[in-house]
């Protein structure tokens, strides 16, 4: 698929309507498009509490072509099991006879924090279904609170830059090597701003039997604070400055999908962004010291990993 | 034909578990409720039910499993007690909101902290405004057939919502009694086929489950269980009508032993209901008049009918296995609503006794009936606490 069928089978795979009512400039929506337009088979979704559950299904409307089912905060996972399980069930006894395809959609709140058992349950318990994460970095949907995915420096509502701090002040959780640990055989890292290969992962992901996780990153206007046009480029610039590395594990098998083509320091993607804000002032630039450090350590790390 | 097996109470819920054979049920263990599903288990392992075994990490996801499957089709099941009911607390009012009609069994025990595994009714009685349909078990024999109606009533289209089947923990649970396990044939087509209403499986018309609704439309949303709870008394009758042609037996939202005349009498609910009877037989011989009212269906409350039935009775003792702190026991609360309307109420006694096990003796039920007898009791009386 080239760039342009992509943007073709985008536009007739609308499992997620127009008409929902997330921020303009969100990146959610392109996310879960993508994902939802890789396979051809019917798919079943659910979603945990946060900015997609609530900007996509507000009663009476709800913008899912497909059949969808949130249920709580911390169970997607658990949730899109028992509907997998039930499809087992039922077609087995023959009640049911296409085959189904199951994804679980959450944010960084529900997955990395509250929905971490749910997920590693399901994850080893071998459900096949998707799971995706859509991770923004923080609590957005509840007004930009620190989850264990905000990352080192960031000032948010619960951990915010003051006289004394700097906002938060650890690094983030390691998700898809926590996913990985589980032995399943698909977990992939992939952002926004590269949808080729987002969408291929997402197709490679539904062609496998057995649990696959699949990690995006998805720039917030509000959270990060950008003008809403910028979203694609904060995606770009987080990849480039090796902040977000685009790589998969299959079978236990790393491999990088894309290398840079230059170091970008990452005080280019600091300095787009208001939660870094502080981090500019002379007195912060060990911080950014340490960020940059941080990423350098991270990124041998993986290079290592995919040899 | 009976078919009489020696089982415990927990072995009798999975037998109806195995006869219903459910599309999907989430395990996950916690005493007492565990006897129930490892002999599901078995059954499972032994080929003997199709189910779908979800072993889930955590009472939390077992209830978001049924939600998941529920929602998806599916003819659903699980188990839970105690501490795992307190974890599905939010879980709880999703199915019951959802409308998925989920049918779980409750080993009653008690509530932390301090932390005890044995019987009493704080676990259920914090759940008792969920939503569910909630039926009680005196005994082991009562467990298993109140499966089979709360499968029926759970699936009934004027309902769709959740029913809870209580058991005494350890006390019936773990207790070996002769359980007529009827024949599964005639079981099978009792509880009859699930037919599912706009299933999320059903791909060709997509719904969404468990959207937001916001001031403008919640209330009605949420309006709309009430009825639904209302029409499960006639349903759970009607129901129980059917199962009595089965079973030979009557079903009704309460049994009533020896009240034609009693002036004094006990209203319980689950296994202590069986320890009342006996001592009331050995009062009734000294020429006492003394009656029994057990409870079998707390949700939806029978106000109505609890209020005809103790109309004659001059002093009513409600004995109750959980507190409710600062407020009336919750039966006793209940008990106090339903004779409100009386032109001549009885005196209405609360007793709590049992908390986190402890034994309540026969001397101690015919110390309480003589006490009823002669009006020698406080408004709140706690029975076998040792002050």
């Amino acid at each position: 698929m080239n760039i342009k069928e992509l943007a073709l089978n985008l536009e007739k795979n609308r499992k997620l309507e127009a008409g929902h009512r997330s921020c303009s400039g969100c990146g959610f929506p392109q996310i879960v498009r993508a994902v939802l337009a890789s396979t051809d088979k019917p798919i079943v979704a659910s979603c945990a509490t946060g900015c997609l559950e609530v900007t996509t299904s507000i009663y009476p409307f709800t913008s899912w072509n497909i059949p969808f089912i949130h249920s709580a905060f911390e169970n997607s996972a658990a949730t899109i099991a028992g509907v997998e399980s039930a499809y087992n069930g039922l077609k087995r006894k023959g009640k049911i006879k296409d085959e189904i395809k199951f994804v679980a959609f959450g944010g960084d709140g529900g997955t990395y924090d509250i929905g971490l058992q749910s997920l590693s349950g399901a994850l080893e318990r071998g459900h096949d279904f998707l799971y995706v994460c859509y991770d923004n970095n923080a609590y957005m949907n509840t007004g930009i609170q620190r989850s264990s995915a905000t990352p080192y420096g960031a000032s948010t509502t619960t951990a915010p830059a003051g006289k004394k701090h700097f906002g938060k002040a650890q690094f983030r959780k390691d998700l898809v090597k926590i996913c990985a640990a589980h032995n399943i055989p698909y977990v992939a890292q992939a952002s926004l701003s590269n949808l080729m290969d987002l969408t291929n992962k997402a197709q490679k992901a539904f062609s496998i039997t057995g649990p696959k996780v699949l990690l995006v990153l998805q720039p917030c206007t509000l959270g990060w604070g950008y003008p809403m046009d910028k979203t694609i480029e904060l995606a770009k610039m987080a990849v480039e400055t090796k902040f977000w590395p685009l790589y998969e594990i299959e079978n236990g098998k790393y491999k990088l999908n894309y290398k840079p083509a230059k170091d970008v320091p990452i005080i280019e993607f600091i300095k787009m962004q208001a939660r870094f804000k502080h981090l500019l002032k002379p007195e912060n630039q060990q911080i950014v010291d340490k960020i940059q450090q941080n990423i350098n350590f991270e990124w041998e790390k993986l290079l290592k990993l995919c040899e | 034909m009976t078919n009489y097996k020696a089982i415990t109470g927990g072995e009798a819920v999975a037998e109806a578990m195995r006869q219903i054979n459910p599309d999907v049920a989430a395990v996950y263990p916690i005493t007492p409720q565990t006897i129930i599903m490892q002999k599901f288990a078995d059954f499972h392992a032994d080929g003997l039910v199709e189910t779908e075994l979800v072993p889930v990490e955590s009472e939390h996801s077992a209830m978001s499993c049924c939600v998941g499957a529920a929602a998806a089709g599916a003819r659903v099941m699980t188990a839970t007690c105690s501490a795992g009911l307190a974890l599905m607390w939010e879980m709880l009012g999703v199915a019951s909101g959802l409308r998925l009609p989920i049918v779980m069994s409750v080993a009653n025990r008690a509530i932390s902290a301090p932390l005890n595994i044995h019987c009493d009714h704080s676990d259920t009685m914090g759940s008792r405004d969920h939503g569910w349909i909630m039926l009680f078990s005196e005994n082991g024999q009562e467990a298993y057939e109140n499966m089979f109606i709360a499968v029926r009533l759970a699936e009934r289209k004027d309902i769709m919502l959740p029913v809870m089947v209580n058991l005494d923990g350890f006390i019936t649970s773990h207790g070996v009694e002769n359980i007529d396990v009827y024949n599964d044939q005639v079981m099978k087509k009792f509880v009859g086929e699930n037919k599912p209403n706009k299933p999320l499986l059903d791909i060709k018309h997509p719904v969404s489950y468990g959207p937001l609704e916001l001031p403008d439309y919640l209330f009605e949303t949420k309006y709309q269980q009430i009825p639904s709870m209302e029409a499960a008394k006639k349903a759970y009758l009607e129901i129980g009508k059917e199962l009595s042609q089965i079973t030979k037996k009557e079903y009704g939202f309460f049994e009533t032993y020896k009240m034609d005349d009693a002036k004094a009498v006990i209203v319980v609910i689950n296994s202590t209901a069986g320890t009342v009877k006996r001592v009331i037989d050995q009062l009734r011989e000294k020429g006492k008049k003394v009656g029994l009212l057990k409870i079998v269906m707390f949700r939806p409350f029978p106000y109505q009918e609890i209020r005809e039935a103790l109309q004659n009775a001059e002093s009513v003792a409600v004995l109750d296995r959980a507190a409710s702190f600062g407020a009336n026991a919750p039966l006793y609360g209940e008990i106090k609503n339903a004779i409100y309307d009386l032109k001549k109420r009885p005196l209405l006694y609360s007793c709590l006794y049992g908390l986190g096990g402890r034994n309540i003796f026969e001397s101690d039920i015919e110390h309480l009936f003589n006490q009823l007898l002669n009006k020698g009791l406080e408004e709140v009386n706690y029975i076998g606490l040792r002050k």
